[in-house]
C-alpha cells in the first residue's frame, strides 16, 4: 500500500506550517523569532518550518530541565517507569503515523519504519521502564558493624545529541535510559532531521512530566556548541562524526562531566564457503545479510560496509547476491513495497557520488550501481536517491577505508580464518561486524577476534533492547541499549555506615 | 606559522577563499578547518572559530588558506593516503558543529579525482 504524504488530504499525519521547540511541557517560538524549513528527501520539497534556534533557547530549555529535575529525581522507580510505559503505549496507538512522518523526513522505507524503527523505539522505552524497576542498590558488610549501602542517583539534566539516519530511535536509545535513571534531558535532533521527533512530543506530550524531556532544534554551530560545553549539563552523550565528537569529549573535559559518543565505522561482513554448503534457509537469509548493506540507504553506523567472501565462493554466492540487489525496488518511500528510499539529502548524494568516483579512480570495479538514480514519478524527480552500488577491490582502498553512508558495498575476498580476521580488524572503526558460518567455533573464534563492539553472528541489523552496543577503537565510548545504561546515566552514592558504639581510638 | 606554500598540502577553490573572507569579516577572526571521518557528516572537513578545537599530537597540519589552518586526524591521514587536498563548497548546510560556508554552503574537500585544480 501507499501511505499518503504527510500535510496532504487523506494522510495520516498532519502538518503544521510551523513548529516550535519543546520546552517545559510548552510549545515555545524560538527567541529570535527565526524559523527554517525542513526538506522531504523524496522530492526535495518542503515539509514544514521547524525553529531556527539560538544559544537562547538552549537556556530557555535548560531551564526547564532543572526545574524538573528535582520532582523527577526524587520520583519512585514505579513512577517513573508509569511514564516510561506510558510513552511506549501512546507511540504503539500512534505507530503507522510516526512510521509516516520518520519515513517522509528522513526518506527511508515505510516498510523500515513500520517493522523496526518505531516497534523499536517502543521496546527500548519498555525495556528501560523494566530496568528501571528491577535496579537494585548494593550493600556490603564490610566489618560485622560497618555496612557499605550504594545507592545510584540521577545526575540531573544531561545534554544529548542525535543524528539523522534514525531519528526517532536514536532519539529513544538516548532517551529512555536517562529518564530511567532520573535524569531530565534537554536533546537537539539533527538539522536535516528535526520534524519527527516534534510528532514525537505531541504525541507523548500528556503522558510526560513538563520539563523532563526538552527539544531544541537548529544548526549545530550555532546550538551544539551552547549545550554541549554548557556548565548546567552534568553529561553530554552524541553521535556523529569523529571531530565533532571529539570536541564534545573536550567541552565535557572542560566542564568535567562525562561524555558517551558514538561515531561510526566500517563494518565487516563476513561470508565464510560453509553458508554454501547446502541450498537452503540458511543460504538465504546470508545472502539477505549481505544485502543488508542497503537497510535504511546505508546511512548506518553499523552499515556491513565491507563484505569479506571467502574466495572459493566468491563468484557463485556474489552472482546470487547480485541477483538479489538488482531486483530492490527503488521508489516511494511510503510505498509499502520499496526497499530502497532516497538519501536523507543533497550533500549525502553528493558525497556518495563522490565517493563511488574515488573508488573508480583506485581500480575498483563496478560490479552493479554506480550513479544517481530515476525512479518513477515525476513528484521524485529530484529526489536524492542512489543506485545500490557494488565495488569489487581490496581492502586498502579509499572506499574500503572511509564510511560513505550510502548504498555502496565494497566487496573483497579472503583465504582463510587468518586472513579473514587480519582484514576485517583492518580498519580504524570498530563497531560492528557480521559473521556468517554453519561452523560454531569458527564463529565464536571470529567473533571474539573482531575488534568491535558488536558482532552480529549469522544475523545483521538487530537492535532489540538488551544487547548492548557501542565502539571498540576510533568508533566511540560507551555503549547504549543495555541496562549497563543506567550505569552511565547515573553516579554512585555511597553511605558508609557504622552500627558500632566504640571509638577508633586515634585522638 | 604557516608552513611554505610548496609544502601545502591543502588548497582552496575561490569559492572556498570567498567563504573564508566572508565569514573572517562576520566573525573578527580566522576560522580553522579540521577533516573528519565516521559517522553522518563524516569524510567532511569541520569549520570551527579558530582555537575552538583542541589540536594535538595526533594532528597533522595540511597547511593553510589565508592563514586558516587546516588539519587531519593522522590515523585518517594514514588510511585515506591522500596527497593533496582541495577545499571547495557545496550546496547546502553544514552538519554537526561545524560553521556554514555562507547562505546553505558547507565546505567540502571532494575527491582530487572529481575537480579540476
Amino acid at each position: 500500500m501507499k501511505y499518503v504524504p504527510p500535510g496532504l488530504p487523506g494522510s495520516i499525519v498532519s502538518v503544521e506550517p510551523r513548529y516550535e521547540n519543546f520546552i517545559g511541557g510548552k510549545w515555545l517560538a524560538p527567541t529570535h523569532g527565526k524559523y527554517r524549513l525542513d526538506l522531504a528527501p523524496a522530492t526535495a520539497g518542503p515539509i514544514t518550518e521547524v525553529a531556527d534556534s539560538t544559544p537562547e533557547d538552549v537556556e530557555l530549555a535548560l531551564d526547564a530541565a532543572h526545574a524538573a529535575k528535582d520532582a523527577w529525581g526524587e520520583a519512585s522507580a514505579t513512577e517513573r517507569a508509569e511514564v516510561l510505559n506510558a510513552i511506549a503505549d501512546a507511540v504503539e496507538k500512534n505507530k503507522d503515523m510516526l512510521a509516516v512522518a520518520e519515513s517522509w523526513e528522513n526518506g527511508k522505507p515505510v516498510r523500515e519504519t513500520l517493522a523496526a524503527d518505531i516497534p523499536l523505539v517502543v521496546d527500548h522505552f519498555r525495556y528501560f521502564a523494566a530496568a528501571a524497576r528491577a535496579e537494585e542498590g548494593r550493600s556490603t558488610e564490610i566489618e560485622k558493624d560497618l555496612v557499605a549501602y550504594h545507592f545510584r542517583e540521577p545526575l540531573g539534566v544531561v545534554g544529548q545529541i542525535i543524528p539523522f539516519n534514525f531519528p526517532l530511535l536514536m532519539a529513544a536509545w538516548k532517551l529512555a535510559p536517562a529518564l530511567a535513571a532520573g535524569n531530565c534531558s534537554v536533546i537537539k535532533p539533527a538539522s536535516p532531521t528535526p520534524w519527527s521527533i516534534l510528532k514525537l512530543m505531541e504525541t507523548i506530550e500528556d503522558v510526560l512530566p513538563p520539563g523532563v524531556i526538552n527539544v531544541v532544534t537548529g544548526p549545530g554551530a550555532e546550538i551544539g556548541k551552547a549545550l554541549a560545553a554548557n556548565p548546567r549539563i552534568a553529561k553530554v552523550s552524541f553521535t556523529g562524526e569523529t571531530v565533532t565528537g571529539r570536541l564534545i569529549m573536550q567541552y565535557a573535559a572542560q566542564n568535567l562531566i562525562p561524555s558517551t559518543v558514538e561515531l561510526g565505522g566500517k563494518s565487516p561482513n563476513i561470508f565464510f564457503n560453509d553458508v554454501m554448503a547446502h541450498d537452503d534457509e540458511f543460504l538465504d537469509k546470508a545472502i539477505e545479510g549481505l544485502v543488508l548493506y542497503a537497510f535504511n540507504k546505508g546511512e548506518v553506523c553499523t552499515c556491513p560496509s565491507r563484505a569479506l567472501i571467502q574466495a572459493d565462493i566468491y563468484d557463485e554466492f556474489m552472482a546470487r547476491c547480485l541477483d538479489r540487489i538488482a531486483s530492490i525496488k527503488q521508489g516511494n518511500p511510503l510505498d509499502t513495497d520499496t526497499q530502497l528510499g532516497p538519501q536523507v539529502s543533497a550533500q549525502q548524494i553528493e558525497k556518495i557520488a563522490s565517493y563511488v568516483d574515488i573508488g573508480r579512480h583506485e581500480g575498483a570495479e563496478v560490479l552493479i550501481g554506480g550513479q544517481r538514480a530515476r525512479v518513477d514519478g515525476a513528484e521524485f524527480a529530484d529526489g536524492y536517491y542512489f543506485q545500490p552500488t557494488v565495488l569489487k577491490g581490496e581492502n586498502k582502498m579509499r572506499v574500503f577505508q572511509e564510511e560513505i553512508f550510502g548504498p555502496v558495498l565494497a566487496v573483497t575476498t579472503f583465504t582463510d580464518d587468518a586472513d579473514a580476521l587480519a582484514i576485517a580488524n583492518d580498519t580504524l572503526y570498530g563497531l560492528g561486524a557480521g559473521v556468517w558460518t554453519r561452523d560454531g567455533t569458527r564463529a565464536y573464534k571470529m567473533g571474539r577476534g573482531i575488534k568491535a563492539g558488536r558482532v552480529w553472528t549469522n544475523c545483521y541489523h538487530q537492535y532489540p533492547a538488551g544487547a548492548s552496543f557501542g565502539g571498540y577503537k576510533i568508533s566511540g565510548i560507551g555503549r547504549e541499549n543495555h541496562l549497563m545504561m543506567l550505569d552511565h546515566y547515573s553516579q554512585t552514592k555511597n553511605l558508609l555506615v557504622s552500627y558500632s558504639t566504640k571509638p577508633l581510638g586515634l585522638f | 606559522m604557516s608552513e611554505p606554500i610548496a609544502l601545502a598540502r591543502i588548497t582552496a577553490t575561490p569559492a572556498a577563499r570567498e567563504a573564508i573572507r566572508l565569514l573572517r569579516a562576520a566573525r573578527g577572526g580566522p576560522v580553522m578547518f579540521v577533516q573528519s571521518g565516521g559517522c553522518c557528516a563524516g569524510s567532511t572537513p569541520m569549520c570551527f572559530p579558530v582555537g575552538e578545537f583542541l589540536i594535538g599530537d595526533i594532528d597533522v597540519l595540511l597547511g593553510e588558506i589565508d592563514g586558516c589552518p587546516f588539519y587531519i586526524d593522522k590515523r585518517l591521514d594514514q588510511a585515506w593516503h591522500q596527497e593533496q587536498f582541495l577545499l571547495d563548497v557545496a550546496p547546502g548546510e553544514p552538519e554537526d558543529f561545524s560553521l556554514p560556508a555562507g547562505e546553505n554552503l558547507h565546505f567540502v574537500t571532494p575527491s582530487p579525482t572529481c575537480v579540476q585544480l
